[in-house]
């Protein structure tokens, strides 16, 4: 190899730097991610993964997210298996998914019981509907931010495609199965067609 | 329900089932968790289930877990063991493939379209689980007005939501609610 071309020499500067973490270093990283994310986990683990242990650039996090994101089930779970498994196989996968569910699990668990023993307290029943009314309003927070690009645009397919689903499942109170049957092939084939007309 | 089938089972394959449609998250899919806890299976009442989103709520970790606090409710810790695998599992071991294959065939378009596409349906469910939390939540007029304060505070400013619960529950604690 001539010594005035060492490509192996010098990193691509969208290529993370650190070293791939270990198998230990997985479920730690998860863990410590899940059990300070209070009210979601996301923000904590881009700060996790790209701030801190520079494993991935903020692009290729992003992209990771998307395709968890389209994908059904919880989105954060999904993306310790997509990131573990990139690094370490599946046992990489398994010890993300193990640090990221494992700790919160136990002490969900150990809330439960003690809710089991105690939820007729009538003191710790009004602290829950207090806690609850303040969740449902955080709730309706995140949808109306998630649904402002959305206005933005004037998507109004999109905003009727809301519509309809909210309706079905909200108010006529329809099985999720059958209603995501119907909506997802028909709001598939129309972005497809939009898309296809606007490219034409 | 049918008092022959084992519960363990029928939390296994709901939620087993329920996470491959659960698009957006596990908070799109608690008007279908409501629905099957409540009303099919009756494994609570509509003020537990709102308890339990509470302390879901309250809890570190992904949103996922109030399958973990509504199958211990059923079948204790191997309830909750079961029903938070049940609905992880299945779409972990998709979205494993997935990656896999899109790793391979980079220059697709149709995760962008599929994506595009999701957007509104995802939102129309969050919107469903808002009005029904809402519905088990809100029975009084203070609650409304509790809950309406913490959604304009929490999309106004960048106020951490942890505050929120915390003041919802000194407001519930001192009987406002």
């Amino acid at each position: 190899m001539p010594p005035d071309s060492p490509p192996a020499a010098v990193p691509a500067p969208d290529l993370p730097t650190s070293i791939p973490p270990g198998l230990t270093a997985l479920f730690v990283a998860f863990a410590k991610m899940s059990l300070a994310g209070f009210g979601g986990v996301l923000v904590f683990a881009r700060r996790g993964i790209v701030d801190r242990h520079c494993w991935m650039t903020a692009d290729q996090f992003n992209e990771t997210y998307a395709l968890c994101h389209f994908l059904p089930g919880p989105n954060i779970v999904n993306l310790s298996v997509v990131f573990g498994a990139r690094f370490r196989g599946i046992p990489g996968a398994v010890a993300a998914f193990a640090g990221l569910l494992g700790p919160p699990v136990v002490i969900v668990t150990v809330l439960a019981a003690l809710y089991a023993h105690f939820g007729e307290i009538d003191a710790l029943r009004r602290i829950l509907a207090g806690v609850s009314c303040a969740a449902v309003g955080l709730l309706i927070s995140a949808v109306f931010r998630m649904m402002m690009p959305l206005i933005r645009r004037r998507d109004l397919v999109g905003l009727v495609l809301l519509a309809a689903v909210f309706s079905a499942i909200g108010l006529l109170r329809l099985p999720l199965q059958a209603v995501l049957l119907v909506a997802i092939p028909l709001s598939i084939g129309i972005t497809f067609a939009m898309r296809r007309r606007a490219a034409a | 329900m049918n008092p022959d089938s084992n519960p363990i089972w029928t939390l296994a394959w709901t939620f087993g089932l329920m996470s491959l449609f659960a698009v957006g998250g596990a908070n799109a899919a608690i008007p279908e968790m409501h629905r099957i806890a409540v009303d099919v299976q009756h494994w609570m009442t509509d003020k537990q289930f709102a308890d339990v989103f509470a302390i879901s709520q309250l809890s570190p970790g992904p949103n996922v877990l109030i399958v973990t606090l509504i199958g211990y409710r059923v079948a204790g810790v191997a309830g909750a063991l079961v029903a938070t695998l049940a609905m992880c599992v299945p779409t972990v071991v998709l979205a494993y493939y997935v990656s896999r294959f899109l790793g391979q065939t980079s220059h697709s378009r149709w995760p962008a379209i599929i994506q595009t596409a999701l957007v509104p349906l995802s939102l129309g469910l969050m919107g469903a689980s808002a009005l029904i939390l809402a519905l088990t939540s809100d029975r009084t007029w203070t609650a409304g007005l509790v809950t309406a304060f913490a959604a304009v505070l929490a999309f106004a400013t960048r106020v951490n939501p942890l505050w929120l619960l915390l003041a919802g529950g000194c407001l519930g604690f001192a009987g406002v609610i």
